[in-house]
């Protein structure tokens, strides 16, 4: 899932309260999931904004409402655009996709991010979400046995880890990174086929990630005609 | 690597080939545009080494580029080994620079990944990593024996232009610390089938692991595919080896290197006596070729180093081959 986290409150506040009516939107999807952005902290954030515009003598209407996906047409309904429609401003506490996604179906609509977008990743545990893709375009997983060196390495090293590895963690940070050249190296070790390790793995082809500009894919066979 | 012949011009290659007890100097750039500096430092190495290594923002710290810092050393007569990184340059720009080096004179080149940006004075930088150091070391190799850019293009200027590849002497770093231990010998392995013509060693404090790792090294014959030089580096306090042991990653201590520093009345003599105790071992060693001496900010201790480790003095091999 895409992995995000709510900005500080300070600076979601000063980036609404010059307007009179917001309307607080979370998305039911990634945000949801990691716990940054969907109906319960929409609730939350929108309580907050309302003491916080009495403390500062703001006059703020703060409307709420969470939809399926911030990133698809088919969940801005009537209602929920009529309500849109309503507000001066926007807060989507969707991903950085969703908050584009409403300028360009509102053009008129000022619409502000409530979450910093992180990366595409897992939960590992209570409160813990950690990166596993980077999104490059080709991906390289199958030549890795499951294990990303393209996101999960500090330097994207493809031939096996640098000198900073030590006691399986990155020397970039060495509490929380752990090495993705030691993670490839146990689990080749693990399937018995270490030798396979000595195989030269060629340059990147970056052009397929967003080296490459921004990306599209298009399926034909789903498109109408009329598209 | 053949090494029945040499593939290069470079000093240093004829100095390894000679089977001569090799020796290289680190040589740091300044922090600002101070030619003099650089002049000054190759001057205390000139005589004393073999050839100069020059640091590429070490650290990831901004310096003066490697290769102008060599071509400074080069104008001093002391022939450069220049490190480039993948951290700051894409295939593109470390491609450019290496035709632009030899066609400056340059003919060693050090291929590295970098020290992570996090570690330096522009934490908040965009890294490239475009290649990783053995992609850089292959396409090193690809220049010189095939003529060839990355992307398969020959290396000449049009069709009708001549074909001038860049003859460079390929160096590349192991660290026999570092961990998955049993991943370093297969690593080195890497390098040399990427093309990697000499190697140098991450600092040795702990010597019963680079034997360990050395041995290793023999079973599998690769210290006669490369030249493998030792790297040592004088400690100057107590306070620096507890430093290092504690915070830099793939160093590690063995014996009593800590204690001896933190007993003795002079502890910059103490590491120096070290450093030289470290060397007389490496020298009578099987399958190390040299040393490559990293003198952190003290290339003026250089000369007293070598002399007292009795490698005075240098080959001459321009002389020796005529």
């Amino acid at each position: 899932m895409i992995v995000a986290e709510q900005k500080p409150f300070e600076q979601i506040f000063n980036s609404v309260k010059n307007y009179e009516n917001i309307m607080v939107l979370g998305c039911g999807t990634c945000v949801t999931v990691c716990m940054a952005g969907g109906e319960h902290e929409v609730g939350v954030l929108t309580k907050q904004l309302i003491l916080a515009a009495k403390q500062n003598n703001v006059n703020l209407n703060v409307e709420e409402l969470t939809i399926t996906r911030q990133c698809d047409k088919e969940f801005f309904d009537e209602n929920t655009t009529n309500k849109i429609k309503e507000a001066d401003a926007v807060l989507s506490l969707g991903c950085g996709v969703g908050v584009q996604y409403i300028v360009e179906l509102f053009p008129d609509m000022i619409v502000k991010p409530g979450v910093n977008t992180k990366f595409l990743g897992a939960n590992i545990s209570q409160g813990l979400w950690s990166e596993r893709c980077g999104g490059c375009g080709e991906c390289v997983l199958d030549e890795y046995e499951g294990i990303c060196p393209v996101a999960r390495c500090a330097k994207s090293l493809m031939n096996g880890p640098c000198g900073g590895s030590s006691n399986g963690m990155c020397e970039v940070d060495p509490e929380n990174i752990e090495c993705a050249g030691q993670l490839i190296y146990d689990r080749f070790k693990r399937l018995n086929k270490l030798e396979t390790l000595l195989e030269f793995k060629p340059a990147k082809n970056w052009s397929l990630s967003r080296d490459g500009g921004p990306r599209r894919v298009a399926r034909e066979e789903m498109m109408f005609d009329d598209e | 690597m053949d090494k029945n012949k040499t593939s290069s011009d470079s000093h240093l290659e004829q100095v390894l080939y000679s089977g001569e007890f090799t020796l290289t100097g680190e040589l740091g750039p300044p922090k600002s545009a101070d030619k003099n500096d650089i002049i000054e430092k190759a001057k205390s190495l000139k005589g004393y080494v073999d050839a100069s290594n020059i640091t590429d923002n070490q650290t990831a710290i901004a310096r003066m580029s490697s290769i102008a810092s060599g071509v400074i050393s080069l104008e001093q007569g002391l022939e450069p080994v220049i490190q480039i990184t993948t951290r700051d340059r894409n295939r593109l720009a470390i491609q450019s620079d290496v035709l632009g080096a030899a066609a400056l004179g340059i003919k060693n080149i050090l291929c590295l990944s970098g020290d992570h940006q996090s570690f330096g004075n522009h934490p908040t930088a965009k890294n490239v990593f475009d290649i990783d150091s053995i992609q850089l070391i292959n396409m090193l190799y690809k220049m010189r024996e095939e003529q060839q850019f990355e992307c398969g293009d020959m290396i000449r200027n049009g069709k009708k232009g001549p074909v001038v590849e860049p003859k460079i002497f390929i160096g590349a770093a192991a660290n026999p610390f570092a961990e998955p231990l049993d991943f370093r010998v297969m690593r080195l392995e890497k390098k040399i089938r990427a093309g990697a013509d000499f190697i140098q060693t991450q600092v040795i404090y702990d010597m019963d692991r680079f034997k360990q790792w050395m041995e290793e090294v023999k079973q599998k014959d690769l210290h006669k595919k490369v030249y493998i030089l030792a790297g040592i580096t004088p400690l100057k306090s107590a306070r620096m080896a507890k430093y290092m042991k504690d915070n830099v990653s793939g160093i590690s201590f063995t014996g009593d290197i800590i204690e001896r520093m933190e007993k003795a009345e002079d502890q910059k003599a103490e590491g120096i006596q070290i450093a030289l105790e470290q060397i007389e071992e490496i020298k009578s060693m099987e399958g190390v070729h040299g040393v490559h001496l990293m003198a952190i900010g003290g290339e003026k201790s250089v000369p007293d180093i070598v002399e007292k480790a009795g490698l005075m003095p240098r080959p001459s091999v321009k002389e020796m081959k005529t």
